[in-house]
């Protein structure tokens, strides 16, 4: 039985600065949450108020309709992962597995089968008797799941778990967490400045940016509709492009836009549109093309080719100096300094107001 | 002839040997002879008044020597004395024992409570930090041990603070049986070293571990003996064995509380105190000498000892 978690106007100050503003946020029983955004925004403390680590300054906390604002961490019923794990250097694995449930006043008897179940669970059984510092990063990693994977926890909290381990096993270590979250069920909210992560993980991408939620989203959600400059930028990857432009005309169903020296006109009308207007251009690498179909933006002059075996980045510059990024799908000859003319599909692309939102 | 040209050749040799050999040497002054000049003060400083007086006591303790004739061989006979015919020996290492067992448990707790409560944050921490520090630095002096004497003498302020309470307080320091007591808690009052380590040691600890364990529901006492304790093992015993040492070295206090005579009934009769006694009152530098090495070998067995156990109970990270 999953529990759902609902921020009302959840607020955190440290004297009179203001960290966490307001945020509304309702995350349903059995999903996996994933808050991102950038250094500094806010996404560990608001994590840490769901866990009880830090008080909530205002507004309410409710998990299955109960106001958790001023009850004791250990009586909420959440189990977190730390990003350091945070095991006990001096108690073995199994100790290390065992402790909450000693601590919870279980019985020897009760512990043992719990312990073992984790162990299995997370293919760990050999390492039981080892103390943390003979384990490797993502052995580590695995016993930091497994303490919270035994006391089973209405909610696991993830901060950042995987930033301490290397590419290969981070992404090893994510599908194990996907993993997770499919077999036993239970809502999870994970932490993450990478964005890769997030798009892979989530039900629900929560994207925030100085303590205040930018948008809440499905990843496709997300990375196919931004509600603004910011989000469109942080998902996806490579970045967005974001090129200065000027609303040319404005119609009944098209817009005619001035981007990279030359006129494209969009099949759509852009909210808030008008004649002569300053806006940003946006269109992501890959959904740039060679090929003669859809849209022809200006050509490019490609200053940079890598080639990554399974697609082509180009790395150029447009007739009216702005820098943009091209991925062509599979290996690519283009040669630098080639003048090279893209085309996009327009329902691909964005534009973004002066005020940074989706038109 | 020949035995002429061998030794003009050998000659010849030597003659061209020594400007290779001194060119080596000019060589190696010239690359570390600045280093050397920078060590040479610890160097005397090391051969004069270390190693030298050390090796030359070792000397002395297989002799009999009153400081004005010639030492006189003895072999092992002072050794052999203290084992079997010296009751004050037996004393003095009875009131030392005590002394040690007495003092560092108590000193390491009170210093681990204070670095406790400053560790939760307090305003004006370094403040505190000094104050608490500055025992350390004043208590090994003669004017804190004189000090000691005025406040627990028998009119001292300690029985005067007692019989504002219509308490009567003892003779403090003239009384055999709470003598050493005094010197306890002149000990314990000089906790700021100890502290210190612990309070860096307690900042180690992170922070996210007392998180987890809050998260598990543990209290702050579980906290306390799960997690903080056995993190701390470490600076424990370095803290332990250095204080040991300390107190099985201690004489000051000792010296000018009892007025030099490891009174009332030798029960302040530290081991240093006896062995000055023997040395500087009797002049018996050689039975002195064979004191000191004992000690020397009772503090390198304690030491060995804990570094053996430390094992089993020193939690080391990595």
């Amino acid at each position: 039985m999953a529990t759902s978690v609902v921020l009302q106007k959840v607020e955190k100050r440290y004297g009179a600065l203001d960290v966490i503003h307001g945020i509304d946020l309702t995350i349903d029983p059995g999903e996996f949450a994933v808050f991102v955004g950038p250094s500094g925004c806010g996404k560990s403390t608001l994590l840490r108020m769901i866990a009880g680590l830090e008080e909530i300054t205002g507004g309410t906390l409710m998990l299955d309709n109960d106001r958790m604002n001023e009850v004791a961490p250990a009586k909420r019923g959440i189990a977190m992962v730390f990003q350091s794990y945070a095991l006990y250097p001096h108690m073995s694995v199994y100790k290390n597995l065992a402790f909450g449930l000693e601590t919870a006043g279980y019985r020897k008897a009760e512990i043992e089968p719990k312990v073992r179940r984790a162990a299995e669970i997370l293919q760990i059984e050999k390492l039981l008797d080892r103390k943390p510092k003979a384990l490797s990063g993502g052995q580590r990693q695995r016993v930091a799941i497994g303490r919270a994977i035994v006391r089973e926890p209405r909610i696991f909290l993830f901060d950042e778990p995987l930033s301490n381990l290397d590419a290969e096993l981070r992404v090893q270590m994510r599908v194990e967490i996907s993993r997770l979250h499919r077999d036993l069920g239970n809502t999870m909210i994970y932490v993450t400045h990478d964005q890769v992560e997030a798009m892979t993980m989530a039900d629900k991408i929560v994207v925030l940016n100085s303590g205040r939620i930018e948008q809440v989203g499905a990843p496709l959600d997300l990375y196919n509709h931004p509600v603004n400059r910011f989000v469109a930028g942080f998902i996806g990857s490579p970045k967005m492009n974001f090129l200065k432009a000027r609303i040319a005309a404005v119609g009944e169903a098209e817009t005619a836009i001035q981007v990279c020296g030359g006129t494209i006109r969009l099949p759509r009308a852009l909210k808030g549109a008008a004649p002569e207007q300053e806006v940003t251009f946006g269109i992501r690498p890959e959904h740039l093309s060679a090929h003669e179909d859809g849209i022809a933006l200006a050509p490019i002059n490609v200053e940079l080719v890598e080639n990554l075996g399974g697609e082509t980045m180009l790395y150029g510059i447009t007739p009216d100096g702005q820098h943009i990024t091209v991925a062509l799908e599979g290996q690519q000859k283009v040669e630098r300094g080639t003048n090279l003319a893209v085309h996009f599909d327009p329902s691909r692309c964005h534009v973004f107001g002066a005020d940074g939102k989706a038109m | 002839m020949a035995a002429v040209q061998d030794s003009a050749v050998v000659v010849g040799g030597g003659a061209q040997a020594r400007p290779v050999a001194q060119g080596r040497w000019a060589s190696i002054w010239a690359k570390h002879g600045a280093g050397y000049m920078f060590l040479l003060p610890w160097l005397i400083g090391f051969f004069g008044l270390t190693l030298g007086p050390a090796v030359a006591s070792l000397y002395l303790s297989f002799t009999s020597f009153d400081l004005i004739r010639a030492p006189e061989w003895v072999g092992t006979a002072n050794y052999v004395r203290i084992a079997t015919a010296d009751p004050k020996f037996a004393a003095a290492m009875q009131v030392t024992f005590l002394y040690v067992v007495l003092s560092v448990p108590f000193k390491l707790t009170f210093a681990l409570l204070v670095a406790i409560l400053l560790d939760r944050g307090v305003r004006g921490l370094t403040v505190y930090r000094a104050i608490f520090y500055l025992p350390s630095l004043l208590g090994g002096s003669v004017a804190i041990a004189v000090l000691w004497r005025q406040l627990f003498a028998g009119d001292g302020l300690i029985n005067s603070l007692l019989a504002q309470f219509g308490i009567e307080g003892p003779s403090w320091i003239s009384h055999p049986n709470y003598s050493i007591w005094t010197l306890v808690v002149l000990s314990v009052w000089q906790f700021g070293s100890p502290m210190i380590i612990f309070l860096a040691g307690l900042r180690q600890i992170p922070t996210d571990m007392y998180e987890a364990a809050s998260l598990d529901g543990a209290s702050k006492f579980r906290q306390f003996y799960k997690i903080t304790l056995p993190l701390l093992t470490p600076v424990i015993f370095f803290n332990a064995v250095v204080q040991t040492i300390d107190a099985f070295k201690a004489f000051t206090p000792a010296f000018i509380i009892s007025g030099g005579t490891g009174g009332p009934i030798n029960s302040t009769l530290f081991y240093t105190l006896y062995l000055y006694q023997e040395a500087f009152g009797n002049f018996r530098m050689g039975y002195a000498s064979a004191l000191a090495w004992i000690l020397v070998l009772i503090i390198a067995l304690f030491t060995a000892f804990s570094f053996l156990t430390s094992r089993y109970w020193v939690h080391y990270d990595d």
